[in-house]
């Protein structure tokens, strides 16, 4: 047998290479068994990155649908709250170009906003607390109702079923205490009054 | 000599510390307003517990601390509230915050401070509240609460104190004038501290060495101390508070942690002297010393300033000249921040007011792309990569900022100092970190919202899951209910459904056999029930106005009237025919005993009659017939039942027939008007006579001849039975099912006496043929009642009679005739029977008749009697 397969090379490289891969095949199968990770890990770490507004403007009911729908090869700019940096993001994760926002379902607000009931006007419904994916609105039947600021994600679900439209969606204040500094401007934006002519003429310009 | 390390990096900036050391330490007019912010130190921001129109004394206090980490605000000289309100704060943001607005009443009288000789007997909590009470903050620039960094853990015994007298900012020398003048409150503040601290093994108090006269002053007051006084080189920013840890005692505080964690206390001097006042003499921080400074301004020195003055005020008391200076910058040129409006107050932190001049300190020049000198990471104390951070920063790239130890950065700016291409590294660091903090906050915010949306997720299908279970077992119980309403059906009635029709028929039975008299009774029963509801729906007739309602009403009031008119004729009837039904009733009993006897009675009691008394009856009893069928039909038209055309027709029918009946009456001779009772009674007992007198005679007879004649009596009771049953389908009667069980029940009586006959006389074939014929024309009339729907029972008795005549004629005929000629009589008549039969198959074809099949049936059968009586002949 051996100095068969000695006398044949190409023969005893064959059966030298199947039974490698015999070999590591059952380790391999072995080890998909043993070692199965339970879940869909990516749409956890989609989820993640998704803002959890719960808005559904991406077409699903809330952020963890829409990782699942991602995960299974749906688009990853359908997200306007999380915006283009959500986009990068699990473009970064997945390993894909990054498209931009598509506008279809929505555009990127520069503000993030709350809801606010303006609640002399509220007749106290309860049907902007059943669209509230959050639980973030207070009230009961016939009772003034209150948005708790703090949970609101301003997904905006709750303005379309008011009755009486008493809900707004505001701004939200830049507070001391979330304020940062703003990037300075790039060396690139700056080079365009580098030269001294270009200079001249601004300032020129701001004198005028 | 004590040992010095040093630290990493750090750069040299031009000292510019002069300018301010040349006047002394100064004061300045009241301001018109002061103004104090609620939020000038770290952490919450306090509560203003004064209210507009208020007078406050200097040193009172007008807001309290909210939370642990906060400090109280103390009015800084005597006046009254004149707003709480939105003001700019002194803050690079520029942005507006609550501000309580003291208007001075120029007295400037003060509070009574609580004074306190013997402190250092006070313990920690009490020194920790006096302090808090007194709204220390650090006076360095962060501004934390004094009172939290005095309160470390338990779990981190501080065995450095360490009093920071660098001052390494250019242009600063505020903390140099305090050393110099108050050197020892300094020592006596570091005393307290050491004291609160738990007397650390190591107290130091550590001056850069361009500061001469405050290392003298310091050194002198501390002498016969436990306090060490450190002078070091002078670099920038040894004053950094990990850094000065660093060059004093060599350790590095470790990344993300506080100095605490490795056993050691920092504090300014300027916070050392405050904390020292506010427990001895109990005065509050309501002042502090600040350095002015900078070439667009006519005086530069240091003043001793009122918290809360505005730093236009401040400038205006020293020449400042708007249009001379570059920019306005709170704190130092590396660390401070530019302020876009003058007006803001002097807050705790305040440590200096820069106003340069346009040649001091010239615009930043434009930025240019980094060349990856390596200079910013050479100048940077905390040995970060501040290039790469850049880079990572501009590309928004937080993960690696992280992994860079961006959160490191003190922001000392060094890094933009050094930086060849004049990149504003500092300000891209600040900015990404200003994000990434924002990013976390919204990652918690988005971690919550997640759990939110998760749980009301499952509440939601909690709740679903709640109800459906709810309604399985509403389900469940309504079906057991309906199971067990079945179950009592089953068991109840369901025995009574299988025994239905013999019940029915014992019903029957009982309503035949009922007495004449109970009989009555039921009717008269009837006739008053229906009465009475007569009259109620007539009451409530004329009670009800809504016309639908009156229409209903009165519908069922005809309904009643119909009914009750028909409970009287029946009433009516009965006693008249009392007898008669009762020889009917007897008959029918009898019948199944004795139908011979029966058969004959009716028979001879209609034979017995007269032809005017047989008229009469027979109009009478056809009267009666009208009566009903009228009855019938108005009853159908107010059902709007299907049957109206069948019963007028019947209707019409009987009613020809009485006038033809009348007038054979009126032809005869004696129209006597006679009572027809007796005379029925009468034609009864006659029959009844005849009818004892008929089985007399049958004793005498033949056993042959009696099943003969009994035979003939079934057919006839058979007919009789078929047309009643034709009739009561027609009608739609309950009776059907009865009748029919009866009519059942006499074919097999007839075949029974049929086998015995043929016992007796097995060459009497042709009772066979008859009946068959019978049978046949019976289905014939079946079908054509069933197809028409109209009652034709009349004709029936006669074919049946008629062929049954028929029948006898041909049997002895055949008795005479040999076995040949019979059977060929047989042929031909099985042939004509066959030819009709095709006929009528034929016919119920065209009329698609339902008894199609059994007309094939019958068709195929008669062929194959044909066949086998002719294969009998040719064997013959």
């Amino acid at each position: 047998m051996i100095d068969y397969l000695l006398t044949h090379p190409f023969i005893g490289a064959l059966v030298a290479l199947v039974s490698l891969a015999l070999i590591f095949g059952a380790i391999l199968g072995f080890a998909a068994v043993q070692f199965k990770v339970e879940g869909d890990p990516i749409v956890d770490q989609l989820d993640n990155l998704l803002p959890q507004t719960q808005c559904g403007q991406c077409s699903y009911p809330g952020c963890r649908p829409y990782a699942e729908a991602i995960a299974n090869g749906d688009a990853i700019n359908k997200c306007p709250p999380g915006g283009q940096a959500t986009i990068n993001a699990i473009a970064d994760l997945l390993d894909v170009e990054a498209p931009t926002l598509d506008e279809e379902h929505g555009e990127e607000s520069e503000v993030k906003t709350v809801a606010y009931i303006r609640e002399d006007e509220c007749i106290g419904c309860t049907k902007c607390i059943q669209a509230c994916p959050m639980d973030a609105i207070l009230g009961a039947a016939k009772q003034m109702h209150t948005v708790i600021a703090d949970e609101c994600t301003g997904c905006d679900l709750c303005v379309e079923p008011c009755p009486v439209d008493c809900i707004d969606m505001l701004p939200i204040e830049t507070t001391l205490g979330d304020w940062h500094w703003q990037p300075p401007k790039l060396p690139q934006q700056q080079f365009e009054n580098i030269i001294a002519t270009d200079k001249q003429a601004v300032e020129d310009g701001a004198a005028a | 000599m004590t040992k010095i390390w040093s630290i990493p990096g750090g750069v040299h900036p031009e000292e510019n510390k002069s300018q301010s050391l040349q006047l002394p330490l100064g004061e300045i007019s009241l301001a018109e307003e002061l103004v104090y912010p609620l939020n000038q130190h770290i952490g919450a921001p306090a509560t203003a517990i004064v209210e507009v129109g208020e007078q406050v004394l200097a040193g009172q206090k007008i807001a309290e601390a909210k939370g642990m980490i906060s400090a109280s605000i103390h009015a800084s000289t005597s006046g009254t509230i004149t707003a709480i309100e939105d003001r700019t704060l002194p803050h690079p943001s520029g942005m507006s915050g609550e501000c309580i607005v003291l208007t001075p009443d120029g007295k400037d009288s003060f509070a009574k401070f609580e004074t306190c000789e013997n402190y250092l007997a006070l313990d920690h909590d009490q020194l920790v509240a006096k302090i808090r009470e007194a709204g220390i903050t650090g006076m360095g620039g962060a501004g934390f609460p004094t009172a939290v960094k005095l309160s470390p853990r338990a779990n981190n015994p501080i065995d450095t104190l360490i009093i920071n007298g660098t001052e390494c900012e250019p242009y600063i020398t505020a903390d140099d004038t305090l050393m110099q003048t108050q050197a020892d409150d300094i020592i006596k503040g570091t005393q307290l501290l050491a004291h609160m601290l738990g007397n650390p093994q190591r107290v130091v108090i550590g001056i850069e060495d361009n500061k001469p006269d405050a290392i003298k002053a310091v050194t002198a007051a501390a002498a016969g101390t436990a306090i060490e006084v450190v002078s070091f080189p002078t670099k920038y920013p040894s004053g950094g508070e990990k850094q000065l840890i660093q060059i004093l005692t060599g350790k590095e505080v470790p990344s993300g942690q506080l100095p605490a964690s490795i056993g050691i206390v920092l504090q300014n001097v300027g916070t050392t002297v405050a904390a020292y006042e506010a427990v001895r003499f109990g005065k509050p921080l309501i002042e502090r010393i600040t350095t002015v400074v900078g070439e667009a301004l006519q005086t530069q020195r240091n003043i001793k300033v009122r918290l809360g003055t505005p730093i236009n005020h401040v400038l205006a008391e020293h020449g400042f000249l708007p249009k001379n200076a570059s920019r306005l910058i709170m704190g130092g040129p590396m660390m401070g921040f530019a302020l876009e409006n003058e007006n803001v107050p002097v807050v705790k932190a305040t440590n200096c007011i820069l106003a340069p001049g346009k040649k001091e300190m010239a615009p930043p020049a434009p930025a240019q792309a980094c060349i990856r000198c390596g200079m910013c990471a050479e100048a940077c104390p905390a040995s970060l990569l501040p290039q790469q951070m850049y880079w990572y920063a501009q590309a928004e790239d937080y993960e690696k900022l992280e992994a860079h130890n961006i959160k490191d950065c003190i922001e000392c700016g060094a890094c933009s100092f050094v930086c060849p291409s004049n990149i504003p590294l500092v300000q891209h660091y600040r900015a990404a970190k200003g994000t990434m903090r924002q990013q976390a906050i919204e990652k918690e915010k988005s971690d919550r919202s997640r759990l939110r949306f998760e749980f009301r997720q499952e509440r939601i299908a909690k709740a679903e899951a709640e109800k459906e279970a709810k309604r399985v077992t509403r389900k469940k119980a309504a079906e057991a209910a309906k199971k067990k309403i079945e179950a009592q059906k089953a068991s109840g009635e369901t025995p009574a459904a299988g025994n239905d029709l013999v019940a029915n028929a014992i019903a029957s039975a009982k309503q035949t056999q009922a007495s004449p008299e109970e009989q009555q009774a039921k009717l008269e029963r009837a006739v008053s029930g229906a009465e009475g509801r007569i009259e109620k729906l007539q009451q409530r007739l004329s009670e009800t106005e809504a016309d639908d309602q009156k229409a209903k009403l009165t519908a069922q009031i005809k309904q009643a009237e119909v009914k009750l008119q028909d409970a009287k004729t029946k009433l009516a009837n009965f006693s008249p025919t009392a007898n008669d039904s009762n020889a009917t009733a007897t008959n029918s009993n009898t019948d199944a005993n004795d139908p011979v006897a029966a058969a004959i009675a009716r028979a001879q009691a209609k034979m017995t009659m007269a032809p005017d008394e047989k008229l009469r009856s027979n109009l009478e009893s056809l009267n009666k017939r009208l009566q009903k069928a009228q009855d019938k039909l108005a009853a159908a038209k107010a059902d709007n039942a299907d049957t109206v055309d069948a019963l007028q027709s019947g209707v019409d029918k009987l009613k020809e027939k009485i006038a033809t009946t009348e007038k054979e009456l009126a032809q005869l001779p004696t129209p006597v008007a006679e009572p027809p009772a007796p005379e029925t009674t009468d034609a009864a007992t006659a029959a009844i006579e005849r009818a004892k007198a008929k089985a007399a005679a049958q004793a005498s007879m033949s056993p042959e001849d009696k099943l003969r004649n009994q035979l003939t009596a079934m057919s006839t009771r058979i007919e009789k039975a078929q047309s009643k049953l034709v009739s009561a389908k027609a009608d739609n009667a309950d009776t059907v099912d009865a009748l029919q069980m009866g009519l059942d029940k006499m074919f097999a009586k007839q075949q029974t006496l049929r086998d015995e006959l043929r016992q007796l006389n097995p060459n009497a074939p042709e009772l066979n043929d008859a009946n068959v014929k019978a049978e046949s024309d019976n289905n014939s009339a079946k079908n054509e009642q069933e197809s028409s729907e109209t009652p034709a029972p009349v004709k029936e008795p006669d074919a049946a009679t008629a062929a049954i005549e028929k029948a006898k004629a041909k049997a002895a005929a055949q008795a005479s005739m040999s076995p040949e000629e019979k059977l060929r009589d047989q042929v031909a008549s099985l042939e004509k029977r066959l030819e009709k039969a095709q006929q009528r198959l034929s016919k119920a074809e065209a009329e698609d008749d339902e008894n199609i099949d059994a007309f094939r049936a019958g068709v195929e059968k008669t062929r194959s009697k044909l066949e086998q009586t002719r294969a009998q002949l040719e064997e013959s």
